[in-house]
């Protein structure tokens, strides 16, 4: 067996992930999930609402392959930047080889001029799984606090 | 350095606030910039002959369910009584001024101000007044007092395919008048049957919000700033489409259809940024469109003046309602929404389409940044102009997107009711 999930694990995941999107290494941003997955980007209202859709959807990791590609490629906003902060994951389930946790976050958006603001705080909703020697996310909801976003949402959360 | 500027030299007086020369085709950028022109728009368009749009009926579906929202600056409660009639009225108790209702929905059998508990129907009216004859026959409302000369001020309300609209103003023409027979019949193509909400966000725009309604209206731009759009032939202007124009012109629809046999390559050919052949999608389930019209069109962007946009992207279909927050902000609520009748198919398919517009829509994202551009551009040029000639100076209906007649439409209803 490739080793059941501990809290160390889920916290090395935790951490890689909001290292990556921090440091613009977004392309390596779709490994951190499986093939089929979930990720959304939703809002406290809209999930308590049972809204199953969310500001961005992607239930395949060829769907966030996009997602990166578009933002590089076709979509066109100002130099800006992330800087998440992170709560503690909370473990809601580990059978061992899946588990479920429930994580804070607050990310700050710096634009290229230098302005900063709080951009989202919320809840990051997480199924894991192992695969082969890794874990990955099977199910990833990220439910902000608010259901309102300043100007648009370029890089994801 | 000589600083000395001989007097008369530089004009000490502010900018007039006249409309340039070319009426339609100069669009004056104090008109972005200025307080009183705020005030002005609340009193004479939004509180005017218009019809402003409250909320979709499937959200007050039942007796008791209620929403609040916005008439420009002014809060407003829609509500259905429990004759079943849908009412609205100002979100203002009669008596100091607060607010009757705090939340942004739900349901409930009547409102109680929580300042000092004066109550409401569901329709407006007052109907108690906390201590009204006083305690222990002490203090108490005068015996002149009567409650029905107090409440606050009550809108119009229209319902076009299940659209609510309220208006403030007793001369608004009929709601199917307002919007023109060619407008109306694009809303009745996408809202023939009921639909259900799936989700709700407001984006909050750093720019004024005549700059978004243009920008809605703006055909021209779609497929030059947008570049997903192009990239993957959704929106190319040699697409079959074009656009219509309300009477008033102050409503719009533009429309494409998917025109396969037409692949010729006029961005290329004209080095302009917006193609990108090397782009494909991994997953190109995303752009599985499904004809649910009927009738080819596989992109319908609508406006209703002055605050209402229905938007159909291939199966993603959304309500975006436009709210000035001051003369430099812009609420932007988005109500995406399917059919009651929706297969699993169809939800899946609105839930992965619901990624081309929105606050991080592949081909929407970019209108959220662009109206700001404007504004921090023009920050210094009160007294300068925009150029709005593509397509003549025209407001009329026209079988092309390479235009700004719509635009134009726009100011030409916008002025009419500012008069200025």
């Amino acid at each position: 067996m490739a080793g059941a999930i501990t809290l160390e694990r889920i916290l090395a995941l935790q951490a890689a992930y909001i290292r990556c999107i921090d440091s613009n290494a977004l392309e390596a941003w779709p490994d951190f999930f499986l093939d089929q997955c979930l990720y959304v980007i939703t809002s406290a209202e809209n999930h308590k609402a049972g809204f199953e859709g969310g500001i961005i959807y992607a239930d395949t990791k060829g769907m966030l392959i996009d997602r990166v590609a578009a933002l590089r490629q076709a979509n066109v906003y100002e130099k800006q930047s992330y800087r998440h902060i992170l709560g503690l994951p909370h473990i809601l389930r580990n059978s061992g080889d899946e588990a479920e946790s429930e994580t804070p976050f607050m990310v700050v958006r710096i634009m290229h001029d230098g302005q900063s603001d709080i951009f989202a705080t919320g809840l990051y909703l997480d199924a894991y799984r192992v695969a082969g020697n890794d874990l990955k996310l099977s199910k990833r909801l990220v439910v902000c606090d608010s259901s309102r976003v300043d100007t648009l949402m370029a890089i994801p959360l | 350095m000589n600083v000395n500027v001989p007097p008369g030299a530089i004009p000490n007086t502010a900018q007039p606030m006249e409309w340039p020369e070319g009426a339609l085709t100069r669009i004056p950028y104090w008109i972005y910039q200025s307080p009183e022109i705020t005030a002005l728009e609340q009193q004479r368009l939004f509180e005017g002959p218009v019809w402003n749009f409250l909320c979709l009926e499937a959200e007050v579906r039942n007796a008791g369910d209620y929403r609040t929202t916005f008439v420009g600056s002014m809060p407003v409660v829609v509500a259905r009584d429990f004759d079943d009639e849908i009412y609205a009225f100002e979100n203002r108790c009669a008596h100091r001024g607060a607010l009757i209702c705090l939340d942004q929905g739900g349901r409930a059998r009547d409102f109680t101000c929580v300042y000092h508990a004066w109550n409401y129907d569901l329709k407006g009216n007052l109907k108690a007044v906390a201590f009204e004859d006083g305690v222990n026959g002490k203090g108490g409302m005068d015996k002149t007092f009567c409650r029905s000369d107090h409440g606050p001020r009550k809108l119009r309300i229209a319902n076009f395919c299940g659209l609510i609209f309220g208006s403030l103003s007793d001369d608004v023409p009929p709601i199917e008048e307002y919007l023109g027979d060619e407008v109306a019949a694009k809303i009745k193509r996408v809202l023939h049957k009921p639909v259900t909400v799936t989700g709700r966000f407001t984006q909050m725009l750093p720019n004024n919000w005549k700059l978004y309604f243009e920008n809605v209206k703006d055909t021209y731009h779609a497929s030059l700033l947008h570049t997903f759009f192009t990239t993957f032939r959704i929106n190319r202007l040699s697409q079959r489409g074009g656009m219509v124009v309300s009477p008033n012109g102050g409503s719009h629809a533009s429309f494409s259809f998917i025109d396969k046999a037409n692949q010729e390559n006029d961005y290329a050919a004209m080095g302009i940024r917006s193609d990108n052949e090397d782009f494909a999608l991994k997953d190109p389930s995303l752009l599985d469109n499904a004809d649910e019209f009927g009738d080819g069109c596989h992109m319908q962007i609508l406006s209703v003046f002055p605050n209402l946009v229905l938007q159909q992207i291939q199966n993603a279909l959304a309500i975006r309602q436009v709210l000035p927050k001051g003369q430099m902000q812009t609420a932007l609520n988005w109500t995406t929404f399917g059919f009651v009748d929706d297969t699993p198919e169809m939800k899946m398919r609105r839930l992965r389409q619901n990624n081309l517009a929105g606050p991080a829509g592949y081909v929407s994202m970019e209108d959220g940044a662009v109206g700001g551009f404007v504004q921090r551009g023009v920050a210094a040029a009160g007294g300068e102009r925009a150029v709005v000639e593509m397509g003549g100076s025209g407001t009329a209906t026209q079988n092309t997107r390479a235009t700004e007649a719509s635009v134009r439409g726009f100011w030409k209803c916008y002025r009419a009711h500012m008069a200025i």
